[in-house]
């Protein structure tokens, strides 16, 4: 365990506000939800992908971006509906597709992921950190905070 | 809008407008002339509350909008393989879309339905290969926008002013260019699908420049371009010098930007390509797919002439070969006026509309080897349908069904 990351975590942005506490997986590729994860197991599904079947839902994600269908925002809220989504999404990129699914699951179920920007240095502290990782997220609307 | 003063369907419309807007660091919202809607595709509940919410807070469409494929084929009803609940909520996500007052295409190609925004005409389109056909075929400036935005910029008519919108971002990054390659290749259907493939893998999230594509490259050859680079990457606007209308020349197409390293395109590019996109590797054949993104009329033709010199001269597909061609309503109504479908019927194929067979169960559960001249199809079926595909050319893929066997040329 480290909170090294978190001391520069302050130049990160929220792009959706939500919590979120659980175990880190850090994604090598970028990923398209839609055609690369099953929303009802929370698995990877894209054979393209370097952690083909590895799981998503609880997990803290970072990744460098999401990719390809316009239809991930609708798997996102999908399995935030049931229950197999990320715990929260870290990015390198600002994703709109991605952010679009955790508004909407928002408006409907009233279930916030979070889903941060992170700035440059924290992104690669954070794929530095191993799998498993315990991390806890609390992006409010103009502030993030993040303790691994 | 966001105050409820337009009710509130709009404002919770505006709601997600603006939240998106503020995760994207937006400077203001701008007014869009038309929408495009891929929400209309089930995913699960969640898609079909988010409408049915809508619905029920009385919304309605504020600008001219199109609907991409559903889940079903409405004409066709017993083509679908979905369990009947899937087919039930597929069934009122579509109604539901036509309720707030879109208009019934269901097609993934609204631009080969009349739906045509001028140069400079800022919309909310979504899918994939929608966007880059509008951002780059037809010049028209919409961001990569997804479920839900869509149909909530069609309800407010207004979208945050971030990506494609801004001229900034327009600017070619990424050169790809294609001079060396043979006059024989450049003018082979298949070099399209796999250029964009190409440009997809190699250009990521950027803008794409092609130099020296030939000028009369047909808009169904920009469409298998720009379909495959929306697929393999996050493209969502290419230029081709001398062709699309923001690059009459390689320095229009980047803008006085400083020019970006020339990645030149070799054959042997194009046949790692096709190799990559190929996953079956034996010559069984079961199924045929075209139509990803929707047949064309153009296209339509060119599969009549290769079926028969005349419809009572039909050579019928292999038994066990399923051929489907995907497009849309109107596009079928159109060829069927000029006899184009007779000959693929009498040959034993089926005609899909409303949907695409890659995106829900029209395939019979046996399927395991397919046919497609569609990188996008070759992309995304693997995982979304369990098959193996091999990638052909239209000619490759009409021999190999008559035959029973992969025959490529």
């Amino acid at each position: 365990m480290t909170s090294e990351p978190a001391a520069s975590a302050t130049q990160s942005r929220t792009l959706h506000p939500g919590q979120a506490h659980g175990p880190l997986l850090v994604l090598e590729a970028p990923l398209s939800l839609w055609g690369g994860m099953d929303p009802t197991t929370g698995r990877i599904t894209d054979e393209h992908h370097p952690q083909y079947g590895a799981e998503l839902a609880g997990r803290v994600v970072v990744l460098p971006s999401g990719r390809g269908s316009s239809s991930s925002s609708s798997v996102l809220a999908e399995a935030i509906r049931g229950g197999t989504a990320p715990a929260g999404l870290l990015l390198a990129e600002p994703d709109p597709i991605l952010v679009l699914g955790a508004l909407a699951a928002a408006e409907l179920y009233g279930l916030a992921v979070p889903v941060v920007q992170l700035d440059p240095a924290s992104y690669t502290s954070y794929t530095r950190l191993h799998d498993g990782v315990w991390l806890t997220v609390r992006a409010e609307a103009w502030t993030v905070h993040l303790r691994g | 809008m966001l105050h409820g003063d337009e009710g509130p369907a709009v404002a919770l419309a505006m709601r997600i407008v603006t939240g998106l807007a503020d995760a994207m660091d937006a400077p203001d919202l701008l007014p869009v002339t038309s929408a495009h809607v891929d929400s209309c595709l089930y995913h699960g509940r969640a898609g079909l509350d988010f409408a049915q919410r809508l619905v029920q807070l009385g919304g309605q469409v504020r600008v001219p909008t199109t609907l991409n494929v559903g889940s079903l084929d409405l004409l066709h009803p017993e083509l679908s393989r979905a369990d009947a609940q899937v087919r039930t909520h597929a069934r009122s996500l579509m109604d539901a879309y036509t309720t707030l007052g879109a208009r019934p295409t269901w097609t993934c190609a609204p631009y080969q339905s009349g739906h045509r925004p001028g140069l400079g005409e800022h919309v909310a389109w979504a899918e994939s290969n929608a966007i880059v056909f509008a951002n780059s075929v037809l010049g028209a400036r919409t961001a990569r926008y997804g479920d839900f935005l869509d149909i909530c910029a069609a309800l407010t008519g207004r979208a945050p002013r971030v990506g494609l919108h801004c001229t900034a971002a327009r600017r070619g990054t990424a050169i790809l260019d294609v001079s060396d390659l043979p006059a024989t290749i450049l003018h082979a259907e298949l070099t399209y699908p796999l250029l964009g493939h190409l440009a997809g893998r190699h250009a990521g999230l950027e803008v794409p420049v092609f130099v020296g594509l030939p000028a009369d490259t047909s808009e169904d050859r920009l469409k298998a371009l720009g379909s495959a680079a929306a697929s393999s990457g996050g493209v969502g606007m290419f230029h081709a010098v001398g062709i699309t209308p923001e690059a009459p020349t390689l320095s229009a197409a980047l803008g006085g930007a400083d020019v970006p390293a020339r990645w030149r395109v070799r054959p042997e590019d194009l046949a790692d390509a096709r190799r990559e996109l190929t996953t079956a590797v034996c010559d069984r054949v079961d199924a045929v797919s075209l139509g990803t993104p929707h047949f064309s009329l153009p296209e339509f033709r060119n599969l009549a002439a290769l079926l028969a010199e005349d419809a009572a001269d039909v050579t019928r597909f292999a038994a066990g070969v399923e051929v489907y061609v995907s497009t849309s309503r109107a596009v079928l109504a159109q060829a069927e006026e000029e006899g184009l479908v007779a000959p693929l019927r009498a040959a034993g194929g089926t005609v899909v509309v409303d949907t695409c067979t890659y995106v829900t169960p029209i395939l019979r559960p046996q399927t395991r080897v397919v046919l497609t001249n569609s990188a996008k199809w070759a992309y995304y079926a693997p995982a979304n349908l369990g098959v193996q595909v091999v990638l052909a050319n239209l000619a490759e893929c009409v021999t190999s069904a008559q035959q029973g066997r992969v025959r490529l040329s």
